[in-house]
């Protein structure tokens, strides 16, 4: 009953979607205020139904309905309840209805926040998402139905694969696609700016924000999926280069690029042609990823069910929003009026550097992503394309990038001179200067640039700060006073810089990381990193739906004990399947890190890892996304804000 | 203005093509590469797996001289190989010499698996240790070879047979050697 109820609501949702991309922007092409009008209506409607279809799906879980395939495919009686609850999004048809979800729960966030927005704008806006919507649940509906049923229904499921069940991942999902999908509300956007012919500062300030909030929750998810890479599955590693982590990667910096071309749209007028294409090549970026992964084109450890036929639609479904918007801008935007032309020293000059740098970037993962399919396709040849190639290209240009991202919000609008801002942040340059030498004395030149970098990065945005507010120049008091002035989005740029710093730093002392594998019966030390690393003992422990084979492993340094460790290897009766359980002790500037492997004669395998800075990665991530949140706090980017001034103010179709 | 929907066109061409092909059977992203593909059949003797007799490099050349063989790795124990069964036998009776290889199987196993469908091996040879899949390149039972009139490996199937896979590929490459 409560499955067909789920089913229901999901037709029903995949309906509205469809009355809300029609009925707006039919209503905003006539000027009709009250087909307009249902736009909100619509999208809250939307909303309703998809999370009566969700709570449904969930339902079915947790109460352990085996008649739905979804739930005997990847639940079972033993699983915590947890993850009955997250394994609902933990597999391909309840993913595409997390998906339509956050989408509808866009739509219905545009509807509520977006009232100070001209109707028609918000009319536009509302429908474009409606389409999107409607495509996904009508795929939901026709090929990944989450509640297509079974009969006779089996006594206990098949169980969830083990290495999801794990709380980063749990949540994981959840995070990322809201971030991908938050993507399509400045894609709606962008797409309703075509259609009306206008973009304005106005513009440029409503679109901002929901940007932002995308871009902080596409930072939180793509951090949590490499922590739960680096603490679930044991390799020692964080990111892989692995096809689905590229596909979260390329949407996160067109992304960070639109987040601050949307700046140069707001203050000065210009660069509107390429903001709206950021716009839609974020989200086409975030979909074409999601696409890939799904239809089985790209080799990854991510396995989805692959189907084809699934692909086909997904494709037909990316031709028509992609293929559309593109179309529409290749029409509408030679009509945009451009902005004029600025300084290349200006604060406008050093974002367009951050856009191209940032772009060029994405285009080599792509070109590195892409390449074995279209080389398998095109010529017949089977190649892979790993670290060492995106190593190699990746890094050239991220250090001119870290350069810039410091001298660049120090720069005045318009016009700006560089030794003079240069001359103000010396003491940053010099310290990064002397980390640089020191670092060059012991280590490889490329982790000593990442660390300099992360050390320009960090006091630089400090400078600039102490900069802003005059401290030592003027009296304190009168600092204290500028402090309290300054805009939240200053602190917010400032905070996100410096945690791009931090991962900096986490990224190049990971790069320094040590590992030994090791045979070794109880009893038996181990020296590695500067550490003793003691097997004490090897046991059997029971688990709530596994078995687990823990190793004790006793640390000390110089005779001092300084922590046990205890991996395990779980083995899951029900999937056949063993999963490592890594221990990781942190003190916040290194990681000792202990994986148990397979055992022979009495001994085992043990993989000790030593990772400097290991934490600051994701840390980093964290500091970013905050940075990215105290921006959204910002009074000047509320969406509500404009709201008194322009309500009132009628829609203009050029 | 045009070139971002001409670079997504190409792009959006190039995928469909791929999904296109992926569902015939002809492109594999996830494929590994088999080495043998247009060499000679390496040399390697095999044990027989009573009532058929097994078979060496050299005898696998020879016999492929006067028209195509199909070796087919197997094993007991692998589920997609009960799968293709019947597929084989159709081959078989279709008049297409199938020589098998045992992989990693027990002989009285691999034997009672054989036996259960009439075989529609022509010979089988026992590779207990899976020395010749790994000289082959074989990446999982079941996997098949088209040897050409020469002794040349001509096509790989990795995976079970199903009657398209046979209609759309097989049977080309069968015909183009005829």
């Amino acid at each position: 009953m409560i499955p067909e109820l789920g089913h229901f609501a999901l037709a029903l949702a995949c309906c509205i979607a469809l009355a809300q991309a029609v009925i707006p922007l039919v209503g905003a092409h006539r000027r009709d205020v009250r087909l307009m009008a249902a736009a909100p209506g619509l999208a809250l409607g939307q909303l309703i139904a998809l999370v009566a279809a969700s709570a449904a799906l969930v339902w079915s879980a947790v109460s352990d309905d085996f008649s739905v395939t979804n739930i005997v495919e990847n639940s079972a009686v033993l699983k915590p309840p947890l993850y009955k609850i997250s394994g609902t999004w933990g597999n391909h048809e309840g993913s595409i209805l997390l998906w339509g979800l956050i989408l509808g729960l866009c739509g219905a966030a545009v509807a509520v926040f977006g009232r100070g927005l001209p109707s028609a704008l918000r009319a536009r806006v509302i429908g474009v998402l409606g389409g999107t919507s409607a495509g996904f649940l009508l795929f939901a509906l026709t090929t990944s139905n989450p509640f297509a049923r079974t009969w006779p229904p089996p006594m206990d499921g098949q169980g969830m694969n083990p290495l999801l069940q794990d709380p980063g991942l749990a949540f994981h999902p959840p995070i990322l696609y809201a971030g991908y999908v938050g993507f399509a509300v400045p894609f709606a956007f962008a797409v309703a700016a075509l259609l009306e012919g206008r973009i304005d500062a106005a513009w440029g300030r409503w679109v901002r924000p929901w940007a932002l909030v995308s871009w902080c929750l596409l930072t939180c998810g793509i951090a949590l999926g490499s922590w739960w890479a680096y603490y679930e599955l044991g390799w020692g590693g964080y990111w892989f280069w692995d096809p689905v982590e590229n596909a979260s990667l390329m949407p996160w910096l067109t992304g960070t690029a639109l987040v601050h071309s949307a700046v140069v749209v707001e203050k000065r007028e210009a660069l509107k042609v390429w903001t709206v294409l950021l716009a839609i090549g974020t989200f086409s970026l975030s979909l074409s990823g999601t696409f890939l992964v799904r239809s089985g084109i790209l080799n990854s450890v991510h396995a989805f069910a692959n189907d084809p036929a699934r692909g086909i639609f997904i494709l037909a479904l990316l031709g028509l929003v992609i293929g559309g918007s593109l179309l529409l801008f290749a029409l509408r935007a030679p009509t945009l009026a451009q902005g004029g032309l600025f300084a290349p020293v200006s604060r406008e000059g050093a974002l367009v550097l951050n856009n191209v740098l940032l772009c060029s970037i994405c285009a080599v993962v792509i070109t590195g992503t892409m390449y074995p399919p279209f080389a398998d396709l095109l010529l017949g040849q089977k190649i892979s394309v790993g670290a060492p190639f995106f190593n190699a290209t990746v890094l050239p240009l991220a250090i001119p990038t870290a350069f810039a991202m410091a001298v660049g919000p120090m720069l005045p609008w318009k016009r700006a001179q560089l030794m003079p801002t240069l001359v103000r942040v010396w003491w940053a340059a010099l310290a990064a200067a002397i980390v640089a030498a020191w670092c060059l004395v012991g280590m490889r030149v490329l982790p000593a640039l990442a660390f300099a970098a992360s050390a320009w990065l960090i006091l630089g945005s400090f400078a600039e700060m102490v900069e802003r507010i005059k401290l030592g120049r003027l009296p304190f008091a009168a600092s204290l006073q500028r402090a309290r002035g300054l805009p939240l989005g200053v602190y917010g740029a400032a905070i996100a810089h410096a945690g791009m710093g931090v991962t900096v730093a986490g990224i190049a002392g990971m790069s320094l990381s040590t590992s030994r594998i090791v045979l070794a019966a109880p009893g038996e030390t181990i020296h590695s990193a500067g550490y003793d690393w003691t097997l004490a003992s090897l046991a059997t422990e029971p688990g709530p739906n596994y078995q687990s084979r823990v190793a004790t492993i006793a640390i000390s340094r110089h005779g001092h004990p300084v922590v046990t460790l205890r991996p395990s290897r779980r083995t899951f009766p029900l999937a056949q399947q063993t999963t490592d359980d890594v221990a990781i002790h942190t003190n916040f500037v290194a990681d000792l890190y202990a994986v148990l492997g397979e055992e022979r004669d009495g001994r085992a395998v043990l993989r000790l890892h030593y990772n400097p800075l290991a934490p600051w990665i994701w840390l980093g991530a964290l500091v970013m996304a905050a940075g990215g949140g105290l921006s959204l706090a910002d009074r000047r980017l509320r969406v509500g804000a404009p709201s008194r001034r322009l309500a009132g103010v009628p829609a203009q179709p050029a | 203005m045009l070139a971002p929907l001409g670079v997504a066109a190409a792009a959006g061409v190039a995928f469909w093509s791929m999904l296109d092909r992926m569902e015939q059977g002809t492109f594999d992203p996830h494929g590994v590469p088999n080495p043998l593909i247009g060499h000679t059949v390496p040399d390697f003797a095999l044990p027989g797996l009573a009532p058929a007799e097994g078979f060496s490099g050299a005898e696998l050349r020879a016999a492929a001289a006067s028209r195509p063989v199909l070796v087919n790795f197997f094993a007991s124990w692998c589920v997609p190989c009960v799968e293709e069964a019947q597929v084989l036998a159709g081959l078989h009776a279709r008049g297409l010499p199938i020589w098998g290889v045992a992989y990693k199987d027990k002989p009285e196993l691999a034997a009672g698996f054989v036996a259960r469908g009439g075989s529609p091996y022509s010979r089988i040879g026992l590779d207990l240790p899976g020395q010749v899949a790994i000289d082959w390149g074989v990446t999982a039972v079941p996997e098949s070879y088209v040897i050409g009139r020469d002794g040349i490996v001509q096509w790989r199937w990795v995976g079970p047979f199903d009657p398209g896979i046979v209609s759309l590929q097989l049977d080309p490459v069968l015909r183009r050697l005829a």
